[in-house]
């Protein structure tokens, strides 16, 4: 999709004023939060859990080529195949080179957020293929033509209402009311597709190094249907989603489910290895990974290498005050919410998406849930920082910051300046606060400022301390 | 396009080595550390019986169980269970269990199950007791599509093989002579989701129902 993350500050406007999307993003919110806080507090060892989980990130990361090339060999050794792509082009271009040799008509998706990362479905359907996203939530947003809005939830900002609106435009009437019959109607759509499809494309949560196995965790099914049922299974993964054993995998599993939906585990979790076996009566006959850079090789390098840590459970949206209030589609990209603030200037570059780092209050709600304790707060602060180096903050904050900074290091100016300001203050001041202030009128459109009392801190701090 | 792939892994490993700071991969001394490394991750402590613990935590998903004595009464338990939930006289049965002696009026078959299929019968390979799951394997005697196509999944699993963690679950598959199946599958549960409106629904995609014959060790 099309990066529209210059066009945060509007759309989040106006997604707050969506009665609809307010409306489903109170329900998730509370469901979210509180699922994962019982399941935190019902394992002891999830502290422990948490801190070895991030030093097992950090271990492969540091060895990252060395995992990758075990993981390579033991893909060949199970049969299937391994390809390499620098970029989204390049990712797009192996996986239609595949569809096209096998002649594909349908393709079967199965939840892959890389998949969105490269714009796989446009470029799919542009060449006559029919996509087909069986994860119930990308099913509800194909059919809306919209991208998700949540990395495990992409439907999450539809309401029941909405989605029964969808089914009926698409598969015909009756319209269906309940959520039984909602599901039911998409089981019963889907099946066909499942049957009839040709590639079957899922993402991968872990990339095993042991066996050359990719494994993927879902609820519904859905995954495994598609990548069962059709000729050819791709898997699209980042290069960084390599573990070296089953056991290291179990490290991971262990948090994900609980961090994601506050399930102790999902219902399925997969473990896919090569095509078919020879005396198999089910499964693809041509097995595929496809494994993507773009951008991710770059972050290892620098200062954000622990973002590479992620993986993937969406515990710091579900717990960020700006997420739960302006959705994920404000984010105008792929990935939203904490994550994707940092994640979307370091792929699409920090001048397409110069308000996310900023639309954050850092309150660090983020890090503190997160299973591989990623600094959330301290990436978003450091991508403040690179966009006030390269000068794109904006002209009069910068200025400001100069301003300010000069005062600061001048304590007897700054100290008379306070005074002043306190003075003024307090003479705008009707009934105990301020409604209208100058150059700060984004502030105090939505909120009050109490007037001060008169003194400065520092003053009052030395008046107690002579008493 | 293979020679394009090429180039690519060739550019990607270089960024990776010289984000890390190499000139080249690793030390052969260093690598062979690196795959000798057996890692011993925390375990969630364990208090249970591990039959209780895996009947506990798979019933607290919608899954049912029923102990039966002998392998033997796989066929009758079966049959009430189908009678139960008003099924056709039609299973699709993993060969595994093919040698059992099933209703003369039903219909068996050991195949691939399609759509029409609405029961199956399994033998799975382990369970967790860890999170109350099933462990089952792509093979002749069990196609995958069993696992996943027919409304109602009939799975037996042998009191015995039932074991706590997932690790050792691992080490069975890592045992097998013919190395891993292709498709390894763990069930916990019938198939949920609830991607409208945080709502639970069962039966999303898989099976509506998962149904345990715990055969006595």
């Amino acid at each position: 999709m099309e990066i529209r993350s210059k066009e945060f500050k509007s759309r989040a406007v106006f997604a707050i004023h969506d009665a609809s999307l307010q409306q489903a993003m109170g329900k998730a919110r509370d469901g979210f939060v509180g699922k994962r806080a019982q399941q935190a507090a019902e394992l002891p060892e999830f502290e422990a859990l948490r801190e070895e989980a991030k030093n097992l990130k950090n271990h492969i990361l540091e060895n990252l080529d060395h995992y990758l090339e075990r993981y390579e060999d033991a893909v060949k050794r199970a049969g299937g195949h391994v390809h390499w792509a620098r970029d989204a082009q390049e990712a797009r271009a192996v996986i239609l080179d595949i569809c096209k040799r096998v002649n594909a008509k349908t393709v079967t998706k199965g939840k892959s957020m890389v998949s969105e990362e490269i714009d796989l479905n446009e470029a799919l359907i542009e060449h006559g293929m029919e996509v087909v996203e069986t994860d119930l939530g990308e099913y509800i947003i194909q059919l809306a033509n919209e991208p998700p809005s949540h990395i495990i939830a992409p439907a999450v900002h539809k309401t029941k209402n909405q989605v029964s609106d969808l089914f009926e435009a698409a598969h015909g009437g009756p319209r269906k009311t309940e959520v039984a019959d909602l599901v039911n109607e998409a089981r019963q759509v889907l099946r066909e597709k499942y049957f009839r499809a040709d590639v079957g494309i899922t993402g991968g949560n872990f990339l095993i190094a042991e066996t050359g196995s990719s494994m993927i965790v879902t609820n519904e099914g859905n995954g495994d249907l598609t990548q069962t049922l059709a000729k050819v299974h791709i898997v699209t993964s980042g290069i960084e989603r390599v573990v070296p054993t089953l056991d290291d995998a179990t490290l991971f599993l262990r948090l994900l489910a609980r961090s994601a939906t506050g399930q102790e585990t999902e219902t399925y979790t997969t473990i896919s290895t090569g095509p078919r076996r020879a005396t198999d009566l089910d499964g693809p006959e041509e097995y595929h990974v496809v494994l993507v850079d773009n951008g991710r090789s770059k972050m290892l390098a620098g200062h954000f290498r622990d973002m590479l840590r992620c993986i993937r459970c969406g515990a710091c949206m579900n717990h960020c005050p700006v997420y739960g209030s302006v959705g994920g589609h404000a984010y105008g990209w792929v990935y939203p919410g904490p994550m994707g603030s940092v994640l979307t200037p370091l792929i699409k570059g920090l001048d397409n998406a110069y308000d996310l780092p900023n639309a954050c209050t850092l309150n660090g709600r983020c890090a503190s849930v997160c299973p591989v304790k990623i600094p959330l707060p301290d990436l978003l602060r450091e991508l403040r920082h690179l966009q006030h180096q390269q000068e794109l903050s904006p002209v009069m904050q910068r200025r400001a910051l100069k301003a300010w900074r000069f005062v600061a290091t001048r304590p007897k100016l700054y100290h008379a300046g306070e005074w002043i300001a306190v003075r003024v203050l307090k003479l705008l001041g009707r009934k105990g606060s301020i409604r209208r202030l100058p150059f700060a009128q984004a502030w105090t459109d939505v909120r009050d400022l109490p007037t001060p009392e008169g003194q400065t801190f520092l003053q009052r701090w030395q008046a107690q301390r002579g008493k | 396009m293979m020679q394009t792939t090429q180039n690519s892994r060739d550019a990607i490993f270089g960024a990776i080595r010289s984000a890390l700071k190499r000139s080249g991969p690793l030390p052969d001394a260093r690598r062979a550390e690196l795959d000798a490394n057996v890692p011993q991750h925390t375990r969630p402590a364990q208090d249970e019986n591990l039959l209780e613990r895996f009947i506990r935590k798979f019933e607290s998903r919608a899954g049912t169980v029923q102990h039966i004595a002998s392998r033997a009464e796989i066929p009758a338990a079966v049959e009430a269970y189908r009678a139960n939930m008003n099924l056709p006289h039609r299973a699709a049965v993993g060969a595994a269990l093919k040698d059992l002696i099933w209703p003369a009026d039903w219909q068996v078959h050991h195949n691939r199950a399609g759509t029409e299929e609405l029961l199956s019968v399994s033998l799975c390979i382990a369970a967790i007791a860890e999170t109350g799951s099933l462990m089952l394997g792509a093979s002749a005697d069990s196609p995958t599509t069993h696992n996943f196509v027919p409304d109602d999944h009939v799975v037996v699993l042998e009191a015995a093989s039932i074991v706590g963690y997932f690790e050792e679950a691992w080490a069975i598959l890592r045992q097998r002579s013919e190395g891993m199946p292709r498709a390894t599958n763990i069930i916990s549960g019938p198939s949920r989701t609830a991607d409208v409106e945080q709502t639970i629904q069962l039966g999303a995609h898989g099976p509506r129902r998962v149904h345990v014959l715990i055969v006595a060790a």
